[in-house]
C-alpha cells in the first residue's frame, strides 16, 4: 500500500501507515514542505498501557504540542452501581483499576462504612486482611509498571523478571481469594473470606523470596547506563506543577512531598505499623521508579508486621462485622473452584431455621439499607489518592458513587511532561504516570 | 398521621409508596399506608466540632452571603455556596493562609431531579496538606439553567474533572477553556449519568428462565 496524498485545507497532507515500505514513507516525508507533523499514538499502541491515545504535534523530533485522548474503555461502571445493591457494587469497582483491584474495593468499602456510621466496628483482623492484601496488591502493580516501562524502553529483562514475581503476588491473591483479580474480596462490614490454611505459610515464603527479586531487579536498573540516560532528567515536574494538577502519588513523592495518606490521614490502622514514606527530589522519570522500588520494599515489611498479627494476637478474630443487618450471614470457605461456601450454613438455613432463611433471603437479594447523605473516603492506590464519592438516598441501592482515580488527573500531566521534549522521551513520561486505562475510564 | 401509638412523621415530601418498587398504585401491604419520605435537608450549626470552626471562621468573614448552608454529617463539612461566587470562595480557599487547600480532588456531579431549581449537584473535595484538613464545596445549579462557573484559573486539575462532569450531567462550565465531552463520543446524545437516562441492557436467558435487564428487575430500594 503506498501513501495517499490527500491534501486537505484542515487536516494537511496525510500518511498512511499500514504495512508498506517504510523507506518509501521516510523519502515522501522528507520531500515534504511541511515542518509540522501530527502522529497520532493509539488507542492500539503498546507502548501507551492500553487503549489510550496521544496526538503529538513534531517538530523534527521535538514533540511541540502532546493532547491525551481518553474514553475508549468507558463501560459505565459508576451507573452500573446505581442498579445493584450495595454489596454488588464491590464487583463493579473492582474492575476499575484493575492492576489494583483490593484499593478500589477498600476505598468503595470505607465510603459504606462511613455512611453507615460502622467504621470502628470493623473487626481488627479484617483490617489486618486488607492491609495485607493492599501491601500485596502494591507490590504487584508497581511490579507491573516497572515490567512494561522497561519493554517499552526496549528492555525485555525487567519486563520477564517484574511478570514473573507478578505471578507470585497473583498466586497468593488466588490462594487467599480465589481469584487472580477482580476478586470482590473486601466487602462492606470487613472481608468475604478469611485466610484459608496454610496462607500464613505461603506469604511468609513470598517474603523470603522477594527481597532477594528486588534486590535483582535494582541491579538490573538502578545503575544501567542504557536505563539512566533513558530516564534520568526526563519528564520533569516539580512539586508546583504536581499541586495545580493535583498529581498524588509516586510522581508526588518524586518531587519531594512525602505526602501519603497511609501516614497523614492512616485508615484501616495503618497508625499502627512502621514504615518509611520513601521520597526523591529528582522530579523525574529516574526518581519515579526509585520511589516505586522503595516502595515495594517498605510495603514487604508491612506485610511481614500483619502476618505476625494475623497469626499471633488476631488469630480466629471474626473477620465480618458482628451486625446480622450487615454481614453476610454464614462464614464462607473457599472450595476447590475458589467459590466459597459454608455447608454448615447450608444444613441451617434449610433444614432447622425459617427465620434463618428468610433473613438470609432478605440480606442477600435485597440488601441493607444505608442512610441518606454522602460521604468521601480515600486511600492511598499505587497511583496516588483513590476516593470513592458515595452518595446515598436511603435505599439499598448507592444513590451515585464516583471514583476519584489517580489515572486520570496523573494523565493530565502529559502535555506538561511532554511538550518541548522528544518523541522518544513521550513512551518514558506516560509510563512513568503509570496510567491503568481501566481506571481512567471507569 | 399521628397517634397514641405512632410518632409523628416528619415533614417531608414523599419519596414514594409501597415496597418492591411498583410503579403503579400497587402496594403488596394491601393498606396502602407504606410511605418513603425524603431524607430532610440537612444544616450545621455552631460549634461545628474539630478544625471545622477554623474553617468556617476564616471563611466567614468575606463570604458570609456566599455560604448558603453548612453541613456537618459524618466527620465531614461540606459548604453548599452560590454559583455566582464559587470562584472567589475557591480562590480564597486555597491562597488564605488559615485555609491553603492547595489540592483537589476534582469535581463529582450528582443528579438529584426532584430537588426543583437545584437538580444538578457539582461537589469539590480539597484537601488541605498544610493544615492536614479535609472540606467538601457543593454548589448547585437548576436543570433549566445548568451554568456553573469554571475553576479551571484556580485549580488546574479540573481541566478534565470538570469535562467529565459536563460529559456526564450536562453541566456547563463557563469559561473552562474547552469543554467537550471526555468519556463519551463527541457525537453522543444526552448525559448518562443523569437519573432520567436509562441504564440499557438486555434480557439474558440463563436455563431456560428469562432474566431482565438490570432496570427492569425488580427493585427494593
Amino acid at each position: 500500500m503506498s501513501t495517499t496524498e490527500t491534501a486537505t485545507e484542515t487536516q494537511g497532507r496525510i500518511y498512511d501507515v499500514a504495512g508498506q515500505d517504510w523507506d518509501e514513507l521516510v523519502k515522501t516525508v522528507s520531500e515534504s514542505a511541511d515542518e509540522r507533523l501530527v502522529v497520532n499514538m493509539g488507542p492500539q499502541h503498546p507502548s501507551t498501557h492500553g487503549v489510550l491515545r496521544l496526538v503529538l504535534t513534531l517538530d523534527g523530533e521535538t514533540v511541540t504540542e502532546a493532547r491525551t485522548v481518553i474514553g475508549y474503555l468507558h463501560t459505565g461502571i459508576e451507573k452500573n452501581m446505581e442498579f445493584r445493591t450495595w454489596t454488588q457494587g464491590v464487583t463493579f469497582v473492582t474492575r476499575m483499576d484493575y492492576l489494583a483491584p483490593i484499593f478500589n474495593e477498600t476505598a468503595y468499602c470505607m465510603g459504606v462504612e462511613k455512611l453507615l456510621g460502622i467504621t470502628d466496628r470493623i473487626p481488627d483482623r479484617a483490617q489486618a486482611i486488607r492491609v495485607l492484601t493492599m501491601e500485596l496488591t502494591r507490590i504487584s502493580s508497581h511490579l507491573v509498571a516497572i515490567a512494561t516501562f522497561g519493554m517499552e524502553l526496549g528492555a525485555t529483562t525487567p519486563m520477564l523478571f517484574g511478570f514473573r514475581e507478578r505471578e507470585m503476588v497473583l498466586d497468593l491473591m488466588e490462594y487467599i481469594t480465589g481469584l487472580r483479580m477482580n476478586m470482590a474480596y473486601v466487602r462492606p462490614g470487613g472481608v468475604s473470606v478469611d485466610l484459608p490454611a496454610g496462607a500464613v505459610d505461603k506469604i511468609g515464603e513470598f517474603l523470603k523470596i522477594m527481597p532477594g527479586r528486588i534486590k535483582e531487579m535494582r541491579k538490573l536498573l538502578d545503575a544501567n547506563p542504557v536505563y539512566t540516560r533513558r530516564t534520568k532528567d526526563v519528564a520533569y515536574l516539580d512539586l508546583t506543577g504536581c499541586m495545580a494538577l493535583g498529581i498524588t502519588g509516586p510522581m508526588l513523592r518524586a518531587a519531594g512531598l512525602p505526602w501519603d495518606l497511609r501516614k497523614s490521614q492512616p485508615y484501616c490502622g495503618y497508625e499502627t505499623y512502621e514504615f518509611d514514606v520513601p521520597t526523591q527530589n529528582t522530579c523525574d522519570v529516574y526518581g519515579r521508579y526509585l520511589v516505586r522500588m522503595a516502595e515495594m520494599e517498605e510495603s514487604l515489611k508491612i506485610i511481614e508486621q500483619a502476618l505476625d498479627r494475623l497469626s499471633g494476637p488476631l488469630k480466629g478474630g471474626p473477620v465480618m462485622i458482628e451486625d446480622k443487618k450487615i454481614g453476610w450471614p454464614s462464614q464462607l470457605a473457599l472450595g476447590p473452584d475458589g467459590l466459597g461456601n459454608s455447608p454448615d450454613h447450608i444444613a441451617h438455613i434449610m433444614g432447622s431455621s425459617m427465620e434463618a432463611l428468610i433473613h438470609h433471603f432478605k440480606l442477600v437479594t435485597e440488601g441493607f439499607r444505608v442512610p441518606a447523605g454522602q460521604t468521601y473516603a480515600s486511600v492511598e492506590s499505587p497511583r496516588g489518592e483513590l476516593g470513592a464519592h458515595v452518595v446515598s438516598d436511603g435505599g439499598t441501592r448507592p444513590y451515585r458513587v464516583h471514583f476519584r482515580d489517580p489515572s486520570f488527573t496523573n494523565l493530565q500531566a502529559v502535555p506538561a511532561t511532554c511538550e518541548g521534549g522528544m518523541v522518544a522521551d513521550v513512551i518514558s513520561a506516560v509510563a512513568s504516570i503509570d496510567p491503568v486505562m481501566g481506571g481512567v475510564d471507569r | 398521621m399521628t397517634t397514641e401509638n405512632l410518632p409523628g412523621l416528619p415533614e417531608e415530601p414523599v419519596a414514594r409508596k409501597g415496597m418492591f418498587g411498583v410503579k403503579d398504585s400497587g402496594d403488596t401491604s394491601g393498606y396502602n399506608r407504606l410511605v418513603v419520605r425524603r431524607p430532610p435537608k440537612l444544616s450545621s450549626s455552631r460549634p461545628y466540632g474539630s478544625y471545622f470552626d477554623d474553617v468556617a471562621d476564616a471563611l466567614e468573614p468575606a463570604f458570609a452571603d456566599a455560604v448558603e448552608r453548612v453541613v456537618v454529617d459524618r466527620g465531614e463539612i461540606t459548604f453548599h455556596v452560590r454559583r455566582e461566587r464559587l470562584t472567589e470562595v475557591m480562590r480564597h480557599l486555597r491562597d488564605d493562609a488559615a485555609l491553603r487547600f492547595e489540592l483537589s480532588l476534582g469535581v463529582s456531579g450528582v443528579h438529584y431531579p426532584e430537588e426543583t431549581g437545584a437538580e444538578l449537584h457539582a461537589v469539590y473535595h480539597l484537601c488541605s496538606i498544610t493544615h492536614n484538613r479535609r472540606i467538601r464545596v457543593e454548589v448547585s445549579c437548576p436543570d433549566a439553567d445548568p451554568h456553573i462557573p469554571s475553576t479551571v484559573q484556580v485549580y488546574p486539575t479540573h481541566d478534565w474533572h470538570e469535562r467529565e462532569t459536563y460529559d456526564f450531567f450536562g453541566i456547563v462550565f463557563d469559561g473552562h477553556p474547552a469543554l467537550t465531552r471526555i468519556e463519551m463520543p463527541d457525537d453522543w446524545e444526552g448525559h448518562p449519568q443523569r437519573k432520567d437516562y436509562p441504564l440499557g441492557g438486555i434480557p439474558v436467558e440463563y436455563r431456560g428462565a428469562e432474566v431482565p435487564a438490570p432496570d427492569r428487575r425488580r427493585s427494593y430500594s
